[in-house]
């Protein structure tokens, strides 16, 4: 069993990042720390594809001295995806920063519960405003 | 005729630069390319599913200069190319009838980039339509995400912004998911290509070796995508999220995007995971348990919404609750079913979603029942579409709500031990769909004291009645002539 994980370490390490992400995302109430566990979380992910993807001993694709013997070197597949994820987590990264940015704007405070309750009571107030009107 | 088949890749290529166009041109020039954009893809896809049809074969179309199982690849059927068209279809409709609102909610300066974003989904909802890569699918779910979340921030009132924070949350939390699931799979089977996958996972399963990594991959990417295309536990965000989004956006985001999503999942059971070992591995039980309470507390949330918007909204949770349920009783008559619901909701909701906008404009804007009353006779159009949209969900003939609860209720009889609380939950939320849609027609229809209406000119509702014919008649020529439909839909499900 303990021969496994150690067997494993770099995977088990990018499993517990994962959830470490994950659950910054999801419960922690600071929307910037949500976007850091966002970024931990996609980072874990490609910890986890680029672990998988190595392989010890054999070199990174790129033909050298013209061994073109295929055991000699690694799939660039992983490597691939890894990139185009960097990719898609950069820009969602950027939309995140930049709603936050206008939510914080709007109500001086990156807390989300504080946000909602502003943003409740700001309607309340309007509703209230509109029934004195009428 | 064969020369179609390049059809699925020209309408994703020309997508995609309309999107990159349109954020340059002015916004009456950027409209007019996303309709011709659509329409144009539209009638492609009929052209696509006439040869399918016809052909009674599935294509699969290499892209680049990588064969079999190490290239990218689309794959063209005959259901791929029906839910292509219906999706543009109604995302033209969409756009047109909520021109006007569009108008009002829009920024004049940045207007253009609306439809720039609008663009974006139809690519990104097509690739999940066609795509038979694993890691193309979880790309574009996120330039899904990107775009729906760029059609519901467009609108700078009220919570917009928040709204689209907790949307992106979740919708992020969904995808992350499905990512470490597809990079588990990749993991134990090396391949990323569809039908690489299922003949290897089977192989698998049948050895019984890699049962836990096999069976987390499939959790987490089932649960990525139903949390994305909102099944009961993470319904929260849908009301915030259509209730204050343009009607044109919620229309889109309710027909469309939680159902490309929903698409994606129907084809990673059929064509990844295959149904022998997804039915084995009993996660359909989840989805029966899920959708089953999504059926009863979306309906019950929605009747006690006092805002037209948010109980369709609810009313969304409560139909995507229908097509897990479907997806949970069998993998044939079941799954038939929950596609032709999959139909129905996206022509029905955003007809819903449309007329309401209509209705409440009628009275200066407002959204509460109790201020909406004789609306309908203000705006007597807007009133008739609204009630054939309600009457769709709730199911009576000739609608297609009708053809689809049939559906289910033929899907039951097929279940052994699912019969009993099947039909029984049919029959509740029905009654339930019922009772908030009537009370809503009651009040729209029902003028005690007979305020002043404040009129909107004739001619800026044309673009509206004429989406909202089409939809309405789309829907009763799918509710009349269901029969080819449902063969349609269940040869390609044997084909799948």
């Amino acid at each position: 069993m303990l021969q496994t994980l150690w067997n494993n370490r770099i995977e088990c390490v990018a499993v517990l990042l994962f959830a470490v992400g994950f659950f910054t995302l999801i419960l922690h109430p600071n929307l910037l720390k949500k976007i850091i566990g966002l970024n931990i979380m996609d980072t874990a992910a490609y910890l986890f594809l680029t672990s998988i993807g190595y392989i010890r001993g054999r070199l990174a694709p790129i033909i050298v001295n013209g061994n073109t013997n295929p055991e000699s070197y690694v799939n660039p597949l992983p490597a691939g995806l890894v990139l185009t994820g960097i990719v898609v987590s950069v820009s969602v990264t950027a939309l995140m920063l930049a709603l936050t940015y206008r939510l914080y704007k709007a109500y001086h405070t990156l807390n989300v519960d504080e946000i909602y309750m502003l943003s409740r009571e700001k309607l309340e107030r309007e509703e209230g405003k509109k029934e004195e009107s009428e | 005729m064969s020369f179609s088949l390049n059809f699925p890749l020209f309408a994703i290529v020309l997508s995609l630069i309309c999107s990159v166009v349109s954020a340059l041109l002015p916004r009456k020039a950027a409209r007019v390319l996303s309709l011709v954009l659509f329409g144009m893809i539209a009638a492609s896809s009929a052209v696509i599913l006439l040869y399918t049809g016809k052909t009674g074969r599935i294509f699969f179309y290499q892209m680049g200069h990588f064969p079999h199982p190490w290239g990218n690849e689309l794959k063209i059927g005959a259901l791929e190319a029906l839910f292509s068209l219906a999706f543009s279809l109604v995302l033209l409709s969409c756009i047109t009838g909520g021109s006007r609102q569009l108008r009002i909610d829009l920024v004049p300066k940045t207007s253009n980039l609306y439809y720039s974003m609008v663009d974006l989904l139809q690519a990104a909802l097509l690739v999940l339509v066609y795509t038979n890569d694993l890691f193309t699918g979880y790309v574009f779910i996120e330039i899904c995400t990107i775009a729906s979340c760029g059609i519901l921030l467009i609108r700078q009132v009220g919570r917009t912004t928040l709204a689209s924070v907790r949307y992106m949350i979740f919708s992020l939390v969904g995808s992350g998911l499905f990512l470490f699931g597809v990079i588990l799979l990749y993991q134990v089977t090396g391949h990323l290509l569809m039908p690489n996958l299922r003949e290897c996972i089977a192989l698998l399963w049948k050895n019984g070796q890699y049962r836990v990594p096999l069976l987390a991959a499939m959790i987490l990417i089932s649960v990525g995508l139903s949390i994305k295309s909102g099944l009961f536990p993470f319904h929260f965000w849908m009301p915030d999220t259509y209730g204050y989004a343009t009607p044109a956006s919620s229309g889109i985001l309710s027909g469309l995007v939680s159902k490309g999503y929903i698409f994606l999942l129907l084809k990673l059971v059929f064509d990844v995971f295959g149904t022998e070992v997804f039915y084995q591995s009993g996660l359909q039980n989840v989805f029966y348990v899920l959708g089953f309470l999504g059926m009863i507390i979306g309906s019950i949330s929605a009747m006690r919404e006092n805002d037209i918007f948010r109980m369709i909204a609810f009313s969304s949770a409560a139909q995507i609750g229908y097509i897990y349920l479907g997806i949970g009783v069998s993998q044939t008559f079941g799954v038939a079913a929950a596609l032709f619901h999959v139909l129905t909701h996206a022509v029905t909701k955003p007809l819903l979603f449309l007329s309401a906008a209509q209705l409440s404009e009628a009275v200066g804007g407002k959204k509460q029942f109790k201020e909406l009353q004789g609306t309908a006779h203000f705006n007597k159009f807007a009133g008739f579409a609204f009630t054939v949209g309600s009457l769709s969900m709730i199911g009576i003939p000739p609608t297609m709500g009708f053809i689809s609860k049939y559906l289910f209720a033929v899907s039951a009889f097929h279940a052994n031990l699912k019969m009993i609380p099947t039909l029984i939950v049919l029959a509740v939320s029905t009654v339930l769909n019922t009772i908030y849609f009537a009370r809503t027609l009651i009040r729209i229809y029902n003028n005690p004291d007979g305020t002043s209406p404040s009129r909107i000119p004739n001619s800026a509702q044309k673009p509206f009645v004429l989406s909202a014919v089409f939809l309405i008649v789309m829907n009763l020529i799918a509710g009349i002539a269901s029969q080819p439909l449902v063969n349609l839909l269940r040869e390609s499900l044997n084909l799948f």
